[in-house]
């Protein structure tokens, strides 16, 4: 028997794109509202999640050859690295730097480094949010 | 503020995850992980180095001053305990080369090895009550991983009773903090512990000392809480088994430890009896369990039980000469706990067993491991001149100065059945009548016995030079004694 998905297939497409969209504007509002690189991330996970949901699971993976295990590794790495950079400066690690910046065309922009921190909790937290389902779904037996 | 704090925190954290990324080079990850390991024993032998010198080391994490932000704390007795754990960091590595099957090293065994070195240090370096719960957690994680690695159907029976005990444990831990919190309005330990001795130490801080007692005492395989080591230490392979063995309960040990000389100071009339009760029945039904068992990993894993007993004795006893004998106790039994859980790996790659009624006569054909393992398990015993010795010594010593005769005698009884437990293996293993097959009897141990042999010699060491060494324990413990040290270099008054 043949089932039809035409309905889900459709909805998904763009619905998928809603929410990986909405997750990045989350992510970058949680500086001083909510939102962050955790939500952020789970929706952004929830989003792709959507997409192996109604797809087949080979099927995304050819679209999508990521390695999981690689982004929380990545992740981490970004973390450790936004601590550490402030050795460099003799300052005690996990040290904050913060400073406003005129950047062509969005006008004056506060860069602080905790921003690719945020980015590495995201990758992390995508990271683990697909791994453990994939991998729970990819279990044959 | 000094960065070199985070290096054994830090370093581990970060190489583990860069081995992440090369999960299919395991030669890549061997000699990764063995650099790392190796390194990390300089710098923390070189932190001591700094801390004895020039005093408790701190450092606040983003710059942030306590009691607000976090911090790292680096004293005698915490730099201490980095050197021994990065020494069985080192040793169970090289042994785990040997013996961890290539289906094991392929599934981020190297990875978790290094997170939980990082959990451990963390506990031992940090000065926050809730940082401590967080590298418990990081050190519980990683250890969940490497007790169920490999899934055999014995190892993922007994690691989710140890996952359920530990995830108990952890939330009175967090119901601990939350109650220290909700009484002092901070979770610094320094400030803990000038706001306790501001407030007094009445009801309700005891009744949170006790939680903290039973929560540590779980993690920490103190009496009656110490059930579910045996079973969970005798699952996975032996140089795991090894490390945590030599490593994790002593990390319980450590916050009891730590707590009980820094927050908890007040009232050792009631706290400290409490100990000294527990640390009897540890010793005594740990040595009890070890007597009745015939397994060679089964016996080993009830001697930690009665060694910590040991440990928390020199706390309970509370006073210079005990407390030092207790940190002495930490480190010979660190060594000679993990050097003996190697012996049982080496002896199991030969025979394939590690049920003692099935081995005997290796003697003949393997004399240096023998030998060699006669020396440790004496030496755990408390044979004079190996480190054991000293150890008991001091504690028994105090127990008598202060009149405490019964304990003495449970820890000497103790330390007989000890000695029966470890001459039974010995007896059943290498002496009578040779049962290997001839394929067994050429097996090449040189490279396992490598690794063990670095710590048979720490334990001859610590035994012979025990002079120096000792009053090394004794200035960590008058440290640990005066807490106005470590509260005025953390709060800088």
């Amino acid at each position: 028997m043949k089932t039809n998905y035409l309905m889900l297939h459709t909805i998904t497409r763009i619905v998928a794109l809603i929410i990986l969209s909405f997750s990045v504007y989350l992510f970058f509002a949680g500086h001083y509202t909510p939102g962050g690189g955790f939500i952020g991330g789970l929706m952004f996970a929830c989003g792709l999640l959507l997409l192996y949901l109604s797809f087949d699971l080979n099927k995304i993976q050819t679209v999508l050859p990521i390695d999981f295990e690689k982004v929380i590794a990545i992740g981490l790495l970004i973390g450790i690295g936004t601590g550490l950079n402030s050795l460099l400066f003799g300052d005690p690690f996990f040290t904050m730097y913060f400073d406003t910046f005129t950047i062509w065309p969005f006008g004056e922009v506060a860069l602080t480094t905790t921003t690719p921190f945020a980015i590495a909790i995201f990758l992390v937290v995508v990271g683990v949010a697909l791994l453990t389902i994939l991998t729970i779904a990819g279990d044959e037996a | 503020m000094n960065n070199l704090l985070l290096v054994p925190v830090l370093a581990p954290f970060l190489i583990g995850t860069i081995l992440i990324l090369f999960k299919n080079h395991l030669t890549v990850q061997r000699w990764i992980s063995a650099i790392t390991a190796i390194g990390m024993l300089g710098f923390a032998f070189y932190i001591t180095y700094i801390v004895y010198v020039d005093g408790i080391q701190t450092i606040e994490l983003g710059g942030w001053a306590p009691p607000f932000g976090i911090v790292l704390v680096a004293d005698l007795f915490a730099s201490l305990m980095v050197i021994l754990s990065s020494i069985v960091g080192v040793v169970c590595l090289f042994f785990a080369f040997q013996t961890i099957s290539k289906e094991r090293e392929k599934f981020f065994f190297y990875p978790f090895y290094m997170y939980l070195l990082a959990g451990v240090h963390g506990a031992f370096l940090t000065g926050d009550l809730f940082n401590l719960f967080v590298f418990f957690e990081v050190m519980l994680i990683a250890s969940y991983i490497l007790i169920v690695h490999g899934g055999t159907k014995y190892q993922l029976r007994e690691s989710f009773k140890y996952v359920v005990i530990n995830v108990f444990a952890s939330i009175f831990f967090i119901v601990g903090i939350a109650y220290i919190y909700s009484i002092t309005g901070t979770l610094n330990m320094a400030d803990i512990a000038v706001r306790v001795a501001e407030i007094e130490q009445t009801g309700v801080l005891n009744a949170i000392a006790v939680l903290f007692l039973v929560v540590f005492g779980m993690k920490g395989g103190l009496f009656p809480l110490y059930f579910w080591l045996p079973n969970s230490y005798f699952g996975p392979p032996s140089a795991i088994a090894a490390l945590f063995g030599g490593l994790l309960t002593k990390v319980g040990i450590y916050a009891i430890i730590r707590t009980f000389t820094l927050i908890f100071i007040h009232d050792p009339g009631f706290t400290h009896n409490l100990i000294l009760i527990l640390a009897g029945g540890t010793m005594f039904f740990g040595v009890l369990g070890a007597v009745a068992q015939f397994d060679f990993k089964r016996i080993l894993s009830f001697h930690i039980i009665s060694q910590v007993g040991y440990m928390a004795l020199g706390l309970g006893l509370y006073s210079q000469l005990a407390i030092a004998g207790a940190i002495y106790y930490i480190a010979h039994h660190i060594i000679v706990k993990s050097a003996l859980f190697l012996f049982c790996g080496a002896t199991e790659k030969i025979t394939g067993t590690t049920d003692l009624k099935k081995m005997s006569g290796l003697l003949k054909s393997y004399p240096v491991l023998g030998w060699l393992f006669l020396v440790t398990a004496i030496s755990l015993a408390g044979i004079p001149p190996l480190s054991g010795f000293f150890s008991k010594f001091a504690l028994i010593l105090n127990g008598i100065e202060q009149e405490r005769y019964f304990i003495v005698f449970i820890s000497l009884v103790v330390g007989i059945l000890t000695l029966f437990s470890m001459m039974k293996i010995f007896i059943y293993v290498f002496w009578g009548e040779e049962s290997l097959a001839e394929k067994d009897k050429n097996k090449p141990i040189m490279p396992l016995l490598a690794p063990i042999l670095p710590l048979v010699a720490l334990t001859v060491i610590l035994g012979i030079g025990a002079e120096p060494i000792f009053s090394f324990s004794m200035e960590v413990a008058n440290q640990l004694l005066e807490p106005s040290q470590y509260i005025n270099s953390v709060l800088k008054e």
